[in-house]
């Protein structure tokens, strides 16, 4: 057992009653918070989802101010400087970026020079602007030999002085500043589905769950057969009745999609309009809006804003997918899915112009995926450290 | 349980009741019929083809004559593919979506699951880092930017597969796995938080006191319980199939189902547009159907409780 | 009595995004074969990580041994490999945690989880299993087990499943059984219930059991000694004699004061104020010092040894110094003192 070595050596006159100043048995020595202070903190901790929050200022400010950066319109169509790869004042003297200005293939023929007439074919029989670089000398059987073929569009078209950013597409019109339109739409369309989720989806799972009984059994039954009904079905009847465009999308969106937000709300109320804090409030007395507005909303707050975080990409994925099969938004109006659309049927010569309008979306996408990943761990208690 | 399966099935019947309703009448009110198509036919061509068909009777006895069709398989007949009835079209290009979904649900599914397992075994190790990140990206950029990337550099650049179309086994590899990547992420992502939910449970608590080993401990009772919640995702999941689809044979010109779907947009074949609504609408709510039923099936907790609501 | 379980200078810890958490400050205890020792204190006093320690249970890879030994029939069982670990858990050292809900596997069958160890430790077929099982389950009280190892948990009440739990941690005859707070989650009768198997089953197989909980009234029900700890430190230990009718540490008396008794005509508990320290930082000086009304100078500056009182009883209170003031425990617990007295007398006489 332990020993009792110091005990002899401790000052006598420590033995007497310790003095108090003040009561430190209550002392609480961790600094308080509230839950909202701490969800803050989480979600700032979390450096993916802050990341994903600057990206998502930079993109909306973009899709604002960005296509007015130069001075092309959205459907200035000009043939004559149709498929220009992108090119950047500065940034072309770095190679590597490819981003200037030129367009870079291989090519395949029985022979080096059958290969080369291939290139030279493939770009506008425009032979003084193109460098040759010999990848494989062939031994005369089919494709055996190939060549990589660099082209100077820009120098070929007598357009030194002009940049286009990222590139134009089929008809001459600016890559640039129809991505930052396209996003534009795509945001749109997202936000404004996302919020029309929120308000049917919260107003509705709301008076289900707070009022529960008849009501609840009614608008459940309701909600069950809208659920059964599959959300692609509703999209392909109304794209095909209705006018093509934003309006006719965001109905196509939100005419179930807000399904998904009323389940959640619902099955949120009715769990905590059980807790005791609610009874509580309830047994002082307290109305009805009063509980509603004090204490469910607060505690259903968290879940709602997570949904939502999930409905926008979700929203922007269907606007996209819609575009690229063809039911969404029309030329000349650009969304991000039309672009992706317009690019694949040319990407295998024109990559640039698939690539970008998919990069934009793709973070749209990861962004709103990784601050909805964050606000879920930082509204979950759990989490908090 | 019975009374439950019942009850779905009922609700079943009335939502594709009305899907077929909402479908027959817009289709009378879009413009465009089989006959004034390409051919030009005369009128008494035409009105012995509509008494064949049935278009000279009024609507309501044409709504009727539509849904006893519909209950016997027939869904009219197409505008543009040579006259052919839209079942016979999607029978036709029923195999290669069935292929393609098929390998892609299997194959992503076990994927995702090892993925999630391995990241939660390896919690917060680079194994996991990488599995999350994976699964990030999977479930977040569309499947027409991977198709996109798949297509540019294994079948353009490389040319380690065919680029397009179907034939061969090798045709079918690089659709599947870009159809496979959403329900591989989702598993992923869905089997690792179970998984760590659950090893951070009680009973992983007393399995271990036992003395089980850590491999018994994850297979014998991790895994089970947190792939029981793993079925409730396989909605969303065969949703993202039926999207995938679509894009997927448009991108790889596949001749299945999705394929037929997104050209007959183009040519605005409604009876084609709608019939391949409808089998969209029955397999999606049967789907839905039966992975309720085996969540009851296999979950031994909500067994007992005779499947509630 | 040879010892069975010797813990020496045991420190555990935990990494803790704020830092470290120091759970565990030093203990020292051992544990005789067949004999009950009960570990007494607040939540977060570090009693139950203890436990895990010793069955190398701690949650990975947060907590960890700091230093110290534990010696299982002699042998640093902190230096064995998980594969040593598995061997011995279930079959020498086996838990009965505390929450029957949620310590079964709810999608296992209830037969298989206790035939597991039996298969894994005693080699059994499963036939031999099942039946060995089938027999546990009459030891424990559960009527029909034919039919019961074929449900699964969900089917069982609350007291049943704690009844499987105990069945699972005694189908090895362990040499140790460690009690997590068995009780707690449990309603009043069934408690008793379970108390009661859990003194029948020691008595027939001669295991020793560690017991853990807040409750003193279990502790006096069933434990030949008992540790309280405060703060991740035993402040004072000795058999339940010493503990209920000679109490020496100011924590103790709290612990004893703040029990309700039936025949008291007391207005007030004799409360401890306050909550346990953050043991982020613990407190210079003894822990409990800012909680005790009794506190001397010296306990905010120095921490007090372990003092010892008799051969089997130990405090560590700067109030056994020689120089310490004569302080008596308060009335309320005096008066509880001798209530357990004659309690206790009372139970001798009957048997």
């Amino acid at each position: 057992m332990a020993t009792n070595q110091q005990k002899n050596d401790v000052p006598k006159e420590l033995f007497v009653p310790h003095e108090r100043k003040e009561d430190t048995s209550e002392k609480i020595t961790k600094p308080s918070r509230s839950f909202f202070q701490d969800a803050r903190r989480t979600f700032f901790k979390n450096k993916m989802a802050v990341l994903s929050i600057i990206l998502m200022v930079i993109i909306i400010l973009m899709s604002i101010i960005g296509p007015y950066f130069n001075e092309y319109g959205m459907d200035d169509q000009d043939l004559s400087r149709a498929k220009m790869p992108p090119r950047v004042p500065v940034i072309e003297d770095l190679p590597f970026l490819g981003m200037n200005g030129t367009l870079t293939s291989e090519f395949k023929g029985d022979t080096v020079e059958e290969a080369t007439e291939n290139a030279i074919m493939r770009y506008d029989n425009a032979e003084d602007y193109i460098d040759i670089k010999v990848l494989s000398e062939g031994d005369g059987s089919t494709d055996s030999a190939e060549v990589s073929a660099t082209y100077h569009i820009y120098e070929a078209k007598d357009m030194q002085d002009e940049y286009f950013w990222l590139g134009t597409d089929q008809l001459g019109r600016d890559q640039w500043t129809r991505i930052w339109l396209g996003t534009r739409v795509s945001l749109i369309i997202a936000f404004v589905a996302a919020a029309i989720d929120l308000l049917i989806g919260v107003a509705y799972g709301g008076i289900s769950g707070y009022y529960g009984g008849r009501v609840d059994d009614i608008m459940q039954r309701i909600l069950e057969i809208l659920i059964g009904i599959p959300k692609l079905v509703v999209m392909f009847l109304l794209l095909i009745v209705l006018k093509p465009g934003i309006i006719s999308i965001v109905l196509a969106l939100t005419i179930t999609g807000w399904t998904g937000m009323a389940r959640i709300v619902r099955g949120e109320v009715l769990k905590q309009k059980n807790e005791e804090y609610v009874l509580a409030a309830r047994t002082l007395g307290q109305s009805n809006g009063k509980i509603i507005m004090k204490h469910l909303m607060p505690n259903v707050a968290g879940i709602i804003i997570i949904n939502i975080m999930f409905t926008i990409p979700d929203a922007i994925f269907f606007e996209a997918f819609l575009s690229f099969i063809g039911l969404g938004i029309v030329p000349p109006e650009a969304s991000l899915g039309a672009l992706v659309d317009a690019g694949f049927k040319v990407f295998r010569l024109y990559p640039y112009m698939v690539f970008y309008p998919a990069v934009v979306i793709s973070v749209i996408m990861i962004a709103f995926n990784l601050i909805g990943d964050g606000l879920r761990d930082a509204f979950d208690p759990k989490m908090h450290k | 349980m019975l009374r439950y399966i019942l009850r779905r099935v009922f609700y079943m019947v009335i939502t594709l009741f009305i899907i077929a309703t909402v479908t027959f009448f817009l289709m009378k009110l879009l413009p465009g019929s089989p006959l004034s198509a390409e051919n030009k036919l005369s009128e008494e061509q035409v009105e012995i083809i509509e008494a064949k068909y049935g278009l000279d009777k009024p609507i309501p006895v044409q709504y009727v004559n539509y849904m006893v069709g519909l209950v016997q398989g027939d869904m009219g007949i197409s505008f543009h593919f040579d006259n052919t009835p839209v079942s016979q079209i999607l029978i036709d290009r029923m195999p290669p979506s069935l292929i393609l979904g098929g390998q892609a649900l299997i194959f992503g599914t076990i994927a995702g699951i090892l993925f999630g397992l391995i990241a939660a075994i390896y919690h917060n190790g680079w194994l996991d880092y990488s599995s999350t990140i994976i699964a990030v990206l999977g479930t977040s950029i569309p499947s027409f930017v991977f198709a996109g990337l798949l297509q540019w550099y294994l079948a353009n650049k490389w040319e380690l597969f065919p680029v397009a179309l179907w034939g061969s086994y090798e045709h079918t590899i690089l659709p599947t796995i870009a159809l496979a990547i959403f329900p591989m992420a989702t598993a992923a992502r869905f089997t690792r938080t179970e998984m760590l939910e659950v090893l951070g449970s009680d009973y992983i608590m007393t399995a271990r006191a036992k003395g089980v080993t850590e491999p018994g401990v994850i297979f014998k009772h991790g895994l089970r319980n947190s792939l029981i919640p793993l079925i409730t995702v396989m909605g969303p999941m065969a949703v993202s199939l039926m999207t995938g689809t679509l894009v997927i044979e448009k991108i790889f010109a596949v001749p299945g189902i999705g394929e037929q779907f997104v050209s007959s947009i183009e040519v605005l074949d409604y009876p084609t547009i709608m019939g391949t609504t409808l089998l969209f609408s029955v397999l999606f709510i049967v789907i839905i159907l039966i992975i309720d039923i085996l969540y009851v099936i296999i979950d031994p907790r909500i067994r007992l409780t005779g499947g509630g609501s | 009595m040879s010892k069975l379980l010797e813990v020496k200078d045991l420190s555990v810890s935990f990494n803790t995004y704020s830092g470290e958490v120091q759970a565990v400050r030093g203990i020292d205890f051992d544990l005789k074969k067949g004999e009950t020792l009960a570990i007494v204190g607040e939540s977060g006093s570090g009693k139950s990580v203890t436990t895990k320690a010793i069955t190398q249970l701690l949650p990975k890879p947060q907590g960890y041994i700091k230093k110290g030994q534990i010696l299982f029939e002699g042998q640093d069982i902190t230096k064995y490999s998980t594969k040593q670990m598995q061997k011995l858990r279930g079959k020498d050292i086996s838990t009965v945690f505390q929450d029957p809900m949620t310590s079964l596997n709810p999608t296992m069958k209830v037969g298989k989880q206790i035939a597991e160890g039996l298969i894994k430790h005693r080699k059994m077929s499963k036939a031999q299993a099942r039946e060995k099982t089938i027999e546990l389950l009459e030891l424990v009280g559960i009527p029909h087990p034919e039919t019961r190892i074929k449900q699964y948990p969900h089917e069982f009440s609350g007291g049943m499943r704690q009844r499987v739990v105990v069945a699972i941690a005694l189908a090895c005859n362990p040499k140790i059984l460690i009690a997590d707070e068995p009780t707690t989650a449990l309603d009043v009768t069934i408690q008793a219930q379970i108390l009661e198997l859990m003194k029948d089953i020691q008595r027939e197989m001669d295991s020793a059991i560690i017991f853990i909980t807040h409750d003193l009234g279990v502790v006096a029900n069933v434990a030949d000694r008992v540790a309280v700890m405060y703060a991740g430190k035993i402040v004072e230990i000795g058999t339940a004699d010493d503990i209920f009718y000679n109490p020496k540490h100011p924590y103790t008396w709290g612990l004893l004061g703040s029990m309700p008794t039936l025949d008291s005509n007391e207005e007030e508990l004799f409360a401890i104020p306050g909550s346990p320290p953050d043991m982020l930082n613990p407190p210079e000086g003894d822990a409990f010092a800012p909680r005790n009304r009794f506190a001397l100078e010296i306990d905010t500056k120095m921490e007090p040894p372990m003092f010892q009182v008799s051969d089997t009883h130990y405090a560590a209170t700067w109030l056994l110094h020689e120089h310490a003031p004569k302080i008596d425990p308060p009335g309320s617990v005096q008066r509880r003192m001798q209530g357990f007295a004659s309690m206790d007398d009372g139970k001798d006489g009957e048997e």
